[in-house]
């Protein structure tokens, strides 16, 4: 039988929207029963991405992505009955998975106060935008605000102009990535001491740690980093640049002396290359604006695919900038299975994000698609909560499994 | 010493810049011994890249390297020696976990792949973390954080609509593809409590980008045709989401319910504006009147500054944000109180403040110990005090340029 990572463990996942979804999704991916607490009062807002031609809450394929491999519930943790069924559940489990807002599990009753009195060795982490405490831990959030207020907003835009921010759930991600590390680390403790604990992460936190060379460069020097645009220390060329076809980019980086003459080799050697302003890696980095426009009227020529092709076979970094359907269709992805087709009863074929890591002998793979609502309640009740069906039917009569 | 969250685990290094030792910092702040093995006389790229103070280059006082190898025993190595070599798999048979990020030929042409550490130690995970990962027609590309995100996609979303592309700022690419090795070598290490078996674990930068960031809205374009926009300074979808300047930097505004945008019109004083037909749709407003509203707006801005303003919604439950920069973040309360920022005393560099916890674990708090180690500072306790050489031993091979 196959082996999963976290088989053997156990994941209350009430989080929703992003960051918390997809933190439970690592942990999905990993095997762990991952039971997704969810309510018909209050629908996950990704069941409902505004905009999306599909309809209902059944439909939504950035949901099924983000929410495979998950069982759901369905129920009402505002009525003590619902909260008693999620204390019970939590006493059979080993993780907590929560985004609210700090406040919401407490107005509940259900903070890791009480749930580890229940579970002495549950392991809970909250991701809300600022953590638990602190001038600005009561903060109401969306997922641009996390880059604002956390310093990497401030980056992003073009060398020198306005500030565009960050428009993507980026740090959403990011948090999740670092928070499934989080939770891990925390089990593994466990796995020695028998001990739980909580995790307090700060989106905002994590936000901040992955741009640790801009905060050395103001604690060092006093200078405050403004916006780098596709700009590198120690790399020119370095930057997109257009291609054949409407709206094609090829992303190019050169670093060494040898990458740079691999890199004039395979263009053919123009008599530019020659200028003694492009001469030394110094002067290249001095003269980039001009480089780069001597550099886009060779790539313009091309396709993404063709630079590509032509560059690294001289040993250059060069790949294309892809978009939704390109990178569906690329080799390299296709090969990897990067991206997955899996059924769905209410979709038929869901096209959704393959497992973001590969593990050599105890492989992971999408075994499940994204729970229906309350898909799982008469197994997470029934069976693992030993309700009788008379109970089940009248929590469902009084809307408490809802 | 307190017991920690990984304390015991064993871990070596042998990466370079961003990717790999971020990875093991995670695990290092969290009480993994991390070896890290750097190149003899040279050292990790990171020493050479910055920032450094009054930018003045030197090995021992980059920001990039100081920030990522805290908590580190520092060794140096010349694996392409035989003896270097030797050494190397001595570390490595007694070790958990070895996280690398070199190219997949090289690592073969050295007979440090998989397919020989699983040899040596069946126990051992080894967590390549590469630009395109260990399989596939890209395999043997070269690619940097620029290049990655290009190929993941995250690139064609940031940018004017006309414009190149933005990649992340900095190296965010190498951040993600760290973090999600250590999260992936957790997973192997769970699942060698069942076999007893060590593996392989394979991360592709690109990869990482192209599922659990960008592969969630894949369909769209497979089935709808729909393609990414790029909007500048905003998200076309309901107004507000955009970041438009104030009197003293700039203000993020977004509002995903009707009230929130209602109590800022308010907050400002009602302005005429609100009631022109055009800007009763948010929808409508987003895909139609933006520039212009973004414009009446921004003349109030500019008026007042990011506190302000801020400090206004707080107290109107309205959902926009101040977009601190750097430094106002390095002396934000919220970040003091948390103690987020810590300081760090190390020759050459001096005392140094460093960005901290990115979680807190209540049991077993993430920390810093020490900082990062002086090329080869630990040479000697691992080589001498570990695998048993001799100083002269030591000597020899520093002469011979194996460390």
């Amino acid at each position: 039988m196959a082996v999963y990572p976290l088989q053997a463990y156990r994941v209350v996942d009430f989080s929703w929207v992003w960051a918390g979804p997809l933190l439970g999704m690592i942990l999905a991916d990993m095997g762990a029963e991952v039971i997704k607490v969810e309510t018909n009062k209050r629908l996950d807002s990704a069941r409902l991405t505004p905009g999306r031609s599909t309809v209902g809450p059944e439909t939504d394929f950035v949901f099924h992505s983000m929410n495979r491999n998950k069982l759901g519930i369905t129920v009402d943790m505002s009525d003590p009955r619902g909260a008693e069924l999620i204390k019970d559940l939590i006493k059979i489990s080993d993780v907590a998975v929560e985004n609210f807002s700090p406040k919401g599990l407490r107005n509940l009753g259900l903070q890791y106060e009480t749930l580890s009195g229940i579970n002495p060795k549950l392991v809970m982490i909250s991701l809300p935008a600022a953590g638990q405490y602190g001038p600005l831990s009561d903060i109401v959030t969306y997922a641009p605000s996390l880059g604002a207020l956390c310093g990497y907003s401030s980056l992003i835009g073009y060398p020198g102009e306005r500030v565009l921010g960050e428009q993507t759930p980026y740090l959403d991600v990011n948090s999740a990535i670092h928070g499934a590390f989080a939770v891990m680390a925390a089990l593994y403790y466990r796995e020695r001491t028998g001990r739980g604990q909580y995790i307090d992460m700060a989106q905002i936190e994590v936000g901040a740690s992955t741009i640790g060379e801009a905060f050395m460069e103001y604690f060092m020097n006093g200078r405050v980093m403004g916006t780098t645009g596709n700009r590198n220390p120690v790399m020119a060329p370095h930057n997109n640049y257009p291609c054949l076809g409407e709206g094609r980019w090829v992303s190019i980086a050169v670093k060494t002396d040898d990458e740079w003459l691999g890199f004039c080799n395979a263009i053919g050697n123009p008599p530019w290359t020659e200028d003694v302003r492009f001469s030394d890696k110094f002067n290249r980095m001095r003269s980039q604006d001009e480089l780069d426009r001597l550099v886009s009227a060779w790539t313009i020529g091309h396709t993404d695919y063709e630079v590509m092709d032509i560059l690294q076979k001289a040993g250059v970094a060069a790949t294309p900038c892809l978009d939704l359907m390109e990178r569906f269709s690329d080799p390299q992805f296709e090969a990897r299975g990067t991206h997955l087709q899996v059924e769905h009863p209410a979709t038929g074929v869901d096209i959704i994000a393959g497992i973001p890591f590969k593990l050599s002998d105890t492989p992971c793979e999408v075994h499940r698609h994204a729970p229906l609502l309350g898909e799982h309640n008469e197994y997470v009740f029934g069976e693992l909560l030993s309700r009788t069906k008379e109970e089940i039917a009248q929590l469902i009569e009084d809307k408490v499994i809802y | 010493m307190a017991e920690q969250a990984l304390s015991g685990l064993k871990v070596v290094e042998y990466g370079s810049f961003i990717s790999a030792p971020y990875c093991t910092k995670l695990m290092a702040d969290l009480g993994a011994e991390v070896i890290k093995i750097e190149e003899p006389g040279l050292g990790d790229e990171s020493r050479r890249y910055g920032p450094f103070p009054d930018d003045i280059s030197h090995p021992e006082r980059s920001g990039l390297f100081l920030y990522l190898n805290g908590n580190k025993l520092g060794t140096t190595l010349n694996v392409k020696t035989r003896t270097g070599q030797k050494i190397l798999k001595e570390l490595l048979k007694d070790a958990d976990v070895f996280v690398e990020s070199n190219p997949p030929k090289k690592m073969a042409d050295l007979k440090l792949d998989y397919a020989a550490l699983g040899e040596l130690n069946p126990r051992l995970i080894v967590t390549s973390i590469t630009p395109f990962g260990q399989t596939g027609p890209y395999r043997d590309y070269k690619g940097y954080a620029i290049n990655t995100a290009a190929l993941g996609g995250q690139s064609m979303r940031t940018g004017e609509p006309d414009r190149e592309p933005l990649a992340p700022a900095l190296s965010q690419s190498h951040y993600q593809s760290g973090a999600m090795g250590s999260a992936s070598t957790f997973g192997a290490l769970f699942s060698r409590m069942s076999t007893g078996m060590g593996q392989h674990v394979d991360i592709s930068e690109a990869e990482v980008w192209a599922t659990i960031h960008l592969g969630h809205g894949v369909h769209l374009g497979v089935f709808e045709g729909r393609k990414s926009i790029r909007a500048g300074h905003r998200t076309i979808s309901v107004y507000p989401w955009c970041i438009l300047p104030c009197k003293d930097g700039y203000m993020c505004l977004i509002a995903i319910q009707g009230y929130q945008w209602k109590r800022f019109l308010e907050a400002m004083g009602s302005p005429e504006w609100m009631g022109d037909p055009r800007f009763r749709d948010r929808i409508v407003m987003a895909f139609e009147h933006a520039d212009e509203v973004d414009s009446l707006v921004e003349a109030w801005l500019i008026e007042h500054t990011k506190e302000e303003i801020f400090e206004m919604c707080r107290q109107g439950q309205i959902t926009f944000a101040p977009v601190r920069n750097l430094a106002e973040v390095a002396h934000n309360p919220h970040f003091e109180e948390r103690k987020y920022f810590v300081e760090m005393d190390r020759r050459y560099a001096g005392t140094l403040k460093y960005p901290g916890a990115p979680y807190k674990l209540s049991e077993t708090p993430w920390q810093l110990e020490r900082p990062a180690p002086l090329l080869g500072e630990h040479n000697e306790e691992i080589y001498c005090g570990r695998l048993g050489y001799s100083k002269e031993d030591l000597v020899r091979m520093r002469r011979g340029g194996i460390i």
